[in-house]
């Protein structure tokens, strides 16, 4: 099976593009684990106080944008939140610039103006990472209305929490993507939590019944099986490729970390037990370490060896952004108009 | 051969029709812009000669449109995105203010906004307080966009070819008492740069700083104070952001006295932020602190004379102006 033209998440685009079962699925592997080890060196960087600001972690949801951005061209479009780095990294980013991104340096990929909440980068397709909860629902829908009306055939995937289920503008948007059969999916990752609040206090009625009120096309899928987010989001991207217009994708996922890095004391809002069970039972990295075995696609050891190199990887990324400059502060004023 | 008059309203139609033939990414997006053409009217023909996949009638959701807008322009399409009361922005804040002003700050300059939107100001309509105001102060408050405030066919014309090619988000107000005022309009393809004040009338002894509405009623307390013996400068600056500071400051050094006029809110407002750019650029020049005339800061009431004593009038403003002069 080749899915050369379909896979543009190779990070930092060092290897060739995958062709066999295997291949893909090692790759969707290398995939996670990078975003896992990445933001292992987030939580670091936080807890030695060399980054600025907060972060939020995407540990434990892995399987949604690297299942997602596998089916990607890389010419399509992604709209990210501010738990972005997953999304950023599965559409293609390298670790080395968003680290300097985080840190707020010059070789960041928005030369250390945007931060951690805001990654953009054209080359991937990515239009940016949002801080205002569902702030994103509008461009992403935007780009799917520019490209049916310059018929490029690309496609938009919108990423957003299930907190931003709350934001009217999303149904405004629902609304008029399917009147005008724009090629967009949403992607609302529930993890279970808006914040510090179970998505059952904020949230009433079911999710899928908020698309499908639209006629939109809406399933849900178990957010932790990379293999089935990946097979249900190439039918989805297919169909809105073909014209057939949006779709709903509800991925139940699960946060490991807090809401952000600083978010440590958690047990009014949920139980360490119930963390403990989606860490030992739903990671999805080790669901799919499992599978890779069971399939003969790799052993423990080459695994093993795997996440040895990215953590290397990761670590000289680390390095380089944390020697890198910051941006001159002559340029304070600069990027404010085109 | 006489010069060709058009309205107000003819001027922006012309300036979307030919930027539309020019640029086939430019499209509409709003409420009843097809086939309706707005309720003003501004956009008759349109759809007509570009059709519905250009000028696109949308639901009445201005959040929505709006942001739609600002993805679109990202990725290649110069939308016009249609607000038909300017007091709707209130519901496309976050997608002005947080998103298209931002955007190409925050990606460190990699992703461009050029979109447009184009909305109204202005009482005495008798359209009430929701239906009424004048908020182009909000937007110009705000770092990534430039706002735009014609006064005359002719710079409404020249000003929105200039605004649909600019590469950022351009707020474009327009009076919607003046959709009716004729003025000459060249058939040509001309442009009016963004920032460039324009002295819509010359005068020695005081200058009427005038955006948007308040130019003809300046324009008309100038004719006013003339016969009083008084000559009256009046200048335009046609944009709020890029501001056109020098051209202020130097006729504020040329008259020595000067009142700034503008249909929003008086407090916090546009009036407050050019007198303090006169104030301090021509401070020791001056002959009197400048005076601002704005919107009262009442909700605009409906019943028609209360309604007309909220914003400055001819008559009003010939009355300070006098004053400030000694004349009075």
């Amino acid at each position: 099976m080749s899915v050369t033209a379909s896979n543009p998440g190779d990070l930092a685009a060092r290897s060739a593009a995958p062709v066999t079962e295997q291949q893909k699925w090692l790759h969707a592997y290398r995939q996670m684990v990078s975003i896992r080890l990445f933001e292992e060196q987030v939580n670091e960087l936080y807890i030695r106080a060399l980054m600025p600001g907060l972060a939020h972690l995407y540990s434990g949801e892995e399987a949604v944008a690297v299942g997602i951005c596998e089916a990607l061209r890389r010419d399509d479009y992604i709209t990210s939140t501010h738990r972005g780095h997953g999304h950023c990294l599965a559409k293609g980013a390298s670790p080395d610039r968003m680290f300097a991104e985080l840190l707020g340096k010059e070789a960041g990929y928005c030369r250390g103006k945007g931060g951690s909440m805001h990654i953009a980068d054209p080359a991937t397709g990515n239009l940016g990472a949002n801080a205002i909860v569902g702030g994103s629902v509008g461009i992403a829908t935007g780009a799917a209305f520019a490209a049916k009306r310059l018929r490029t055939d690309r496609v938009a995937v919108c990423f957003f929490g299930e907190g931003a289920l709350g934001q009217g503008s999303l149904y405004e948007v629902m609304n008029l993507a399917q009147l005008w059969k724009l090629p967009v999916i949403y992607v609302c990752e529930n993890n279970l939590y808006n914040e510090y609040t179970h998505f059952s206090e904020t949230t009433a009625g079911t999710i899928l019944a908020r698309a499908t009120a639209f006629g939109i096309e809406a399933t849900s899928v178990d957010g932790q099986d990379v293999r089935k987010v990946n097979e249900v989001a190439s039918r989805l991207i297919q169909r809105a490729r073909k014209g057939e217009g949006p779709s709903f994708l509800q991925a139940d996922t699960y946060r490991f970390s807090g809401h952000h890095v600083g978010d440590i004391s958690r047990e009014y809002y949920r139980s360490k037990q119930e963390e403990s069970l989606w860490k030992t039972e739903r990671d999805p990295i080790k669901l799919h370490a499992a599978w890779l075995i069971a399939q003969r696609f790799a052993d423990s050891a080459s695994l093993d060896k795997t996440a040895a190199e990215i953590r290397n990887e990761m670590i000289a990324a680390v390095k380089f952004a944390v020697e890198a400059p910051y941006p001159s502060v002559k340029e304070v004023d600069q990027h404010v108009y085109a | 051969m006489p010069e060709r008059e058009l309205t107000f309203a003819q001027a922006i139609r012309e300036a979307l029709a030919e930027e539309m033939r020019r640029d086939a990414t430019v499209c509409i997006i709003g409420e009843d812009v097809a086939e309706a053409g707005t309720p003003f009217k501004v956009l008759s023909g349109l759809v007509e000669e570009f059709g519905s996949e250009r000028v696109v009638d949308t639901p009445i959701s201005e959040a929505g449109f709006t942001g739609i807008g600002v993805g679109a322009a990202m990725t290649g399409m110069r939308p016009v995105v249609d607000i038909m009361f300017g007091d709707f922005i209130t519901l496309t804040m976050d997608q002005m203010v947080n998103q298209a002003a931002k955007v190409h700050y925050m990606s460190g300059g990699h992703w461009n906004v050029p979109m447009v939107m184009r909305t109204t100001l202005g009482a005495t309509r008798r359209s009430a307080a929701q239906h009424s105001q004048s908020l182009h102060a909000w937007f110009s408050h705000v770092p990534g966009l430039k706002v735009v405030l014609p006064s005359t066919p002719y710079d409404a014309k020249g000003l929105l070819k200039t605004a649909i090619r600019d590469n950022n988000p351009v707020v474009f107000f327009e009076d919607k008492m003046m959709y009716k005022l004729k003025g000459p309009v060249p058939e040509d393809d001309y442009t009016i740069p963004l920032g460039v004040a324009d002295v819509k009338r010359e005068g020695g002894d005081i200058t009427l700083v005038a955006t948007s509405s308040m130019v003809q009623t300046a324009l008309g307390a100038a004719s006013m104070l003339e016969k009083a013996g008084v000559s009256a400068e009046v200048v335009d600056p046609r944009t709020t952001w890029p501001l056109d500071e020098k051209t202020l400051i130097e006729s504020a050094q040329k008259t020595s006295r000067v009142i700034v006029l503008d249909e929003g809110y008086g407090r916090y407002g546009v009036a407050a932020e050019i007198a303090a750019v006169i104030a301090a650029g021509a401070f020791y020049d001056l002959d009197a602190p400048v005076k601002r005339m704005g919107a009262m800061h009442v909700p605009i009431p409906f019943s028609p004379p209360l309604e007309d004593a909220t914003v400055p009038t001819e008559q009003t403003v010939f009355e300070a102006a006098r004053q400030m002069c000694g004349k009075a």
